[in-house]
This record gives C-alpha cells, structure tokens and sequence, in this order.
C-alpha cells in the first residue's frame, strides 16, 4: 500500500533563532526590582513613619534572604509540577515543632530540627502511600497534609493547657512571626542559605535534568542521588521559612515568587535568578510591614506581596501575559482584516475585467463591518486604495500588495 | 564485513516483567545482532514501550537478564541511547533547544562539570543533522510537533551511543521530520550503530527496517523483516480481525 504524504511542508525560515534569549531580562526585572525597593522604603518611611533602624533591618534581611532561598529551590518544585508537595510538607512541620518543644523547650535550634523531620517523615509516608497502594498521589498529601496539621494543633492545645507565658512563641510557627529574628538567627539563616545556593549551583545540570526530563535522566546518571538532594533542600527551605511565612502560609512563598518569574523567562538560570529577586522582594517587605506594625502576622503579608507580584506577571509579562496575548491577536486580527479587504478589492475588479475598477463602500463594509472600514482607512493612508464618495479603487501599489500577497499565498 | 564487530548488540534472556502481578512482557528471549534497523510492532498495550524500559532499568524486572554488547547495563550505560516518547516530558519547560540537545552529554560528562566550547560544537553538529540549526536558540516551547521530536532525537545523537533505543519517534510527526528521521536511521546504519524503534505503521516496517520483532506480551516473531514479517506472525501478533481492519492483507 503506498503512503501518502503532504507534498511539501515548508521548513519556516527563522528570523529570531539567532537572538539572544531575552535581551537584558534579568538586568530589566533587577532595575525594576530595585526601584520598587526604594518606592517602597520611601513611602513606608515619609507616609507610615516606619523607622529603618537596625532592628528592622536584620528582620527585613531575614525575610528577603528566606524569600530568596525559597523563589530558588520553589522554582525546581514549580517545574517538577510537585507545588502542593511544599504545602503537605510545610503543614507535616507542625507536630515535630510541638514534640520538640515538649521534649527541650522553646530553642529554636531544637524546634527547627523537630520541624525537619516531621517534614520528612511526611514526605515518606506519601511516598510510601503512593508506591504500595492504589490511593494517587494528591489524595495522599491531601490526607499527610491533613493528618499531621491536625496531630500538630491538636498538640499545640495541650501545651497550651500546660504551660503559660512561655508557650506563647509557637504560635509563630502557625502564621509567621518575622519579628523574632534576631542576628544570630539571620546569621545561621545566611550560612545555610550560601550552602543551599552552592549545592545548587554546583549540581546544576544534574538538577535541571532531573526536573526536565527523569526518565532519561535515569539512563545517563544516578537519578536517586539528586532526587534525594533536591527533596532535602526543598525540607531545609519550608523549615526554615517556617519562622517568617508560617506552616499555612509557606507554600505560597515556596510557589509564588517561581510562578511569577516563569513568566518573564526562557531559560532556567533566568527563571531561578528571579524567582530570587521576586522571593527576596516579597520576604523582605513582609517582615518590614509586619515588624513595623507588631500587631500583623508576617506570613499573610509576604503573601500579599507575592501574589501582587504573580498578578502583575501574569497579566504584563511579554510572551506569555494575558495583555501581551491579548494585544497580539488584536494585531493579528487587524492585519487579516487589512489584507482581506485589500484582497476583495482586487477581487471584485477583476471580476469586472478592470484592475482598476470601483467597488462600493457597502462592499466592504458589508463583508467586515468596522475592522473593514478601518482597513480601508489604513489602506488609503498608505496609499494602497483611493476613495471617491463612497466608492473605492485600487492605486497601483495596491494591485501590486494584492497579487504579491496572492502569489505568496498560493 | 561485519567481523570485528562483537557478535550480539543486545541480549536478552528469559525477560518477564509485571505491573500489579499482570504480566506485560512475559518470557521474552531477544538477540539483536549489531548494526541492524529494528523496528519493535505489536498493538496497543503489547508491551513495547516497557520492553525498553525494562532493558535500560527504568521498570523492575520480574525476572531474566539483559546484556548490551555481552555486558550488563551499568557498565555500558554511555554505549546506549534513548529517545523517550515526545510526550513524556513537558515542553513548556524553560530552556531553548540547544540546552536541551546538550543535556545528552551530561553523562559523558559526570558529576558537577560544564559542558563547554566542545560540547556546544557537537551538540550545534546533531541540531544540523536533524536540520534544527537554525532553531537553537528556540525556547522547546515554541516548537512544532515533529521538531520537537528532532529535538529529542539531536538529544541521543550527542550520546554517540553504539545502540539506540528510540519510543515512537514517528507518532504524529510532520512529513519532514518522517523523511529526516528514515535519513538519520539509514546513516547510523552506515556506521554500523544498532538501532531499536518502537513503531506503529505496519505499512513502512520493510522501507524503513531490515530487521523486525513482533510483539504481544509474548515474542511472536524476531528476525530479518523478509523472515519475520509474515502474514501469519503480523496475524498472531494483531489477531485476525484487527488485521483486516487495518487493510493488511
């Protein structure tokens, strides 16, 4: 039997392939990123009074490097389409926070660890869910999710009923106390956060393969390694943004800043370096809102900031922004409409043997209604078309774009 | 001619593999003799796609063994490519389609290190062999079907790999891409380089391969396409009645 093929399929030739992927797209979104960092202080500063004292400065460094170590490891979470993992792992926290504070009492040191392994026990009981039952994958974080939080308020309660004043701190780790960061806190937060950013710098290909594509990352390297490490990093992230954004709230830091800097990128590097700037951003002006005025939880606020930036991304970012989009097919629909016009024109003159003869307005009009009418303007300004009364008639260039255009389009 | 070559590209013995204690590939003995075009048929479900995974270690084996070049996987795993199915990855993934050709290297090259001005070169070469050349700064987005999947195979073509397992490459691809893909095929078989596809248009199994397998859970048949590629083993591999719809005859 012999088989049939298109004839010819014409191999597009390709005007961008040679640009440089997103020209000055990081150094643009850092200006911008800068500049909305200066606005900011200057109307908290002039309007709200806010004092940038040293105080607030280590609380506001605390929440932007958080931010940034989030927007970072979030991005590979985000393209590993694994977003609500951060939200079961972040909520699995909560117990190991209250076991620990049990056992030791309040140390952050303690607390954080107690916060790490929960996390991971978490994370191991929806694996092992998934792998020996037939229960999929969103249902067991929903029910990991679910079970621990509720094992963690339930245990919040019952130190509550033992103790007083002191337990008062945990409820921090329940919405995000920005405030309670201190130098020594931000120093331990600074020294974890270079080693996360080296290991991922250092195993960059291997990540970026794992997150792209792991079947065949399986035949060329030890994949188990690298998934290990990234769900590691991913636990030490969520832990230590538990202080800042809370167990509620932490996913939204952990998937916002990536979500947004997805839009603004074509290549990895780019999408991770902003999701860092975006992180950082929404981190550091929570904790300075919430710092400032005590009364207001901070992980409420570095959410807001993030999903004001998500929003503005989703709407403004070239390429993939709904405007951007919108704005495209306008164009689009625009241009069709110049050409079809121009197209039954022509037409309609050869039908009466005359290259040059009139069609009336009503035609045209007719056919396209206003986009018609507006072609036929443009068509006259760039004279391709010459109007009398409400007649209309091709000029020589016009007949010239018409059978040009025809010829193309054969 | 063939002397020096060593006598079997891939062997596989007693190979049966289960998903929830259901055999998919059950009892399979396969020789594939080095150099050959072999396409893999068999209708949907027949367990061709898990035959190569099972080989390369991507699915656990219930049971036998699987040897490239007369050794086990992992001492030869930078001899043999892959091309997974288009499908299985997402391609709104933020790279361009240089970046993605040179994740094929990423083996060659080990832990931690960069590919670098040689790596570039090579993977530059296979996007022109596959005729994305100009396409390389290309987010994969914005790539038609049938390019994306010369994308995936420019991806293997780096690997230099002696043995290449390929899923699917001519599902939903566009005539260009079906006539670079036979072209690409018939020059790794000029270099003497074993090529294994999983195929599903019965009509081109003699234009495009020399050699073929025929697949339903079980091996039904494995050999040169004049031999194996039958009337009665197409029949026993599809059932008579699919064959008749199919307008084989």
């Amino acid at each position: 039997m012999q088989r049939e093929l298109p004839s010819s399929v014409p191999l597009m030739t390709d005007s961008n392939s040679r640009r440089p992927a997103l020209p000055g797209g990081i150094w643009r979104s850092l200006g911008i990123t800068l500049m909305a960092i200066l606005l900011f202080v200057l109307i908290t500063n002039q309007f709200f009074n806010v004092r940038y004292d040293y105080t607030l400065l280590v609380v506001a460094l605390g929440g932007a490097v958080l931010g940034l170590l989030s927007g970072v490891i979030g991005s590979f979470a985000v393209l590993r389409q694994q977003s609500l993992m951060g939200d079961a792992l972040s909520h699995a926290a909560l117990p190991g926070v209250a076991i620990a504070f049990m056992l030791v009492g309040r140390q952050m040191g303690a607390l954080l660890i107690g916060a790490a392994i929960a996390s991971w026990l978490g994370a191991q009981f929806i694996r092992a869910v998934t792998s020996t039952t037939r229960i999929k994958q969103d249902a067991a974080m929903g029910i990991t999710l679910a079970a621990f939080f509720a094992i963690g308020l339930a245990l919040l309660t019952i130190i509550q009923g033992q103790q007083n004043a002191s337990q008062a701190g945990l409820a921090q780790f329940i919405f995000g106390q920005a405030a309670s960061i201190r130098l020594d806190s931000l120093l331990t937060i600074a020294l974890v956060g270079s080693a996360i950013l080296l290991i991922t710098a250092l195993f960059w290909k291997e990540l970026k393969l794992l997150t792209f594509d792991p079947v065949f990352a399986a035949t060329i390297m030890r994949t188990q390694p690298v998934e290990a490490l990234l769900s590691t990093l991913i636990v030490v992230v969520i832990v230590m943004g538990l202080q800042v954004a809370g167990v509620i709230l932490m996913v939204g830091l952990l998937i916002a800043p990536a979500v947004a800097a997805r839009q603004w990128s074509r290549r990895l590097d780019q999408m991770v370096v902003l999701a860092g700037i975006f992180g950082a951003f929404a981190g550091g002006t929570g904790a300075i809102i919430s710092a400032a005025d005590s009364g207001l939880p901070t992980g409420p606020l570095i959410i807001i900031m993030a999903s004001i930036i998500v929003g503005v991304s989703i709407l403004f970012a070239p390429e993939r922004g709904v405007v951007w989009e919108l704005w495209k097919q306008r164009r689009e629909r625009v241009s069709f409409a110049r050409r079809n016009v121009l197209i039954s024109l022509y037409r309609h003159a050869q039908s009466h043997g005359d290259n040059y003869a009139w069609a009336p307005q009503e035609l045209i009009t007719g056919l396209y209604d206003g986009p018609g009418k507006r072609a036929l303007g443009w068509l006259e300004q760039h004279n391709q078309a010459v109007k009398s009364g409400t007649r209309w008639q091709l000029t020589g260039s016009g007949l010239q774009a018409a059978e040009q255009f025809l010829n193309e389009h054969r | 001619m063939p002397d020096q070559t060593p006598p079997i590209a891939l062997d596989i013995e007693d190979l049966t593999v289960a998903y929830r204690s259901q055999p998919v590939v059950w009892d399979l003995d396969l020789h594939v003799p080095p150099g050959v075009l072999m396409a893999i048929v068999g209708p949907n479900g027949a367990g061709k796609s898990t035959l190569i995974k099972a080989a390369l270690g991507l699915v656990p084996r219930a049971a036998g063994s699987v040897h490239f070049f007369g050794k086990p996987y992992d001492e030869v795993r930078l001899r043999v490519g892959y091309v997974p199915q288009r499908g299985s990855v997402d391609w709104d993934f933020p790279t361009t389609v240089l970046d993605l050709t040179l994740m094929g290297l990423y083996g060659k090259l080990g832990w931690i290190r960069r590919p670098g001005r040689a790596e570039f070169d090579r993977a530059m070469h296979a996007l022109e062999q596959v005729g994305l050349q100009d396409f390389a700064h290309r987010q994969i987005g914005q790539l038609s079907g049938g390019q994306q999947q010369r994308s995936f195979i420019a991806r293997a073509l780096v690997q230099d790999a002696d043995l290449y397992f390929m899923d699917e490459p001519f599902a939903a691809v566009d005539a260009v891409t079906e006539a670079a893909i036979v072209n690409l095929l018939q020059e790794l078989r000029s270099l003497q380089r074993t090529v294994i596809v999983v195929h599903h248009d019965l009509d081109t199994v003699t234009d495009y391969f020399d050699h073929v397998t025929l697949l339903n859970v079980e091996l039904i048949a494995s050999g040169p396409t004049t031999e194996a590629f039958t009337e009665a083993n197409i029949r026993r591999t599809y059932g008579s009645r699919t064959l008749k719809a199919l307008g084989v005859s």
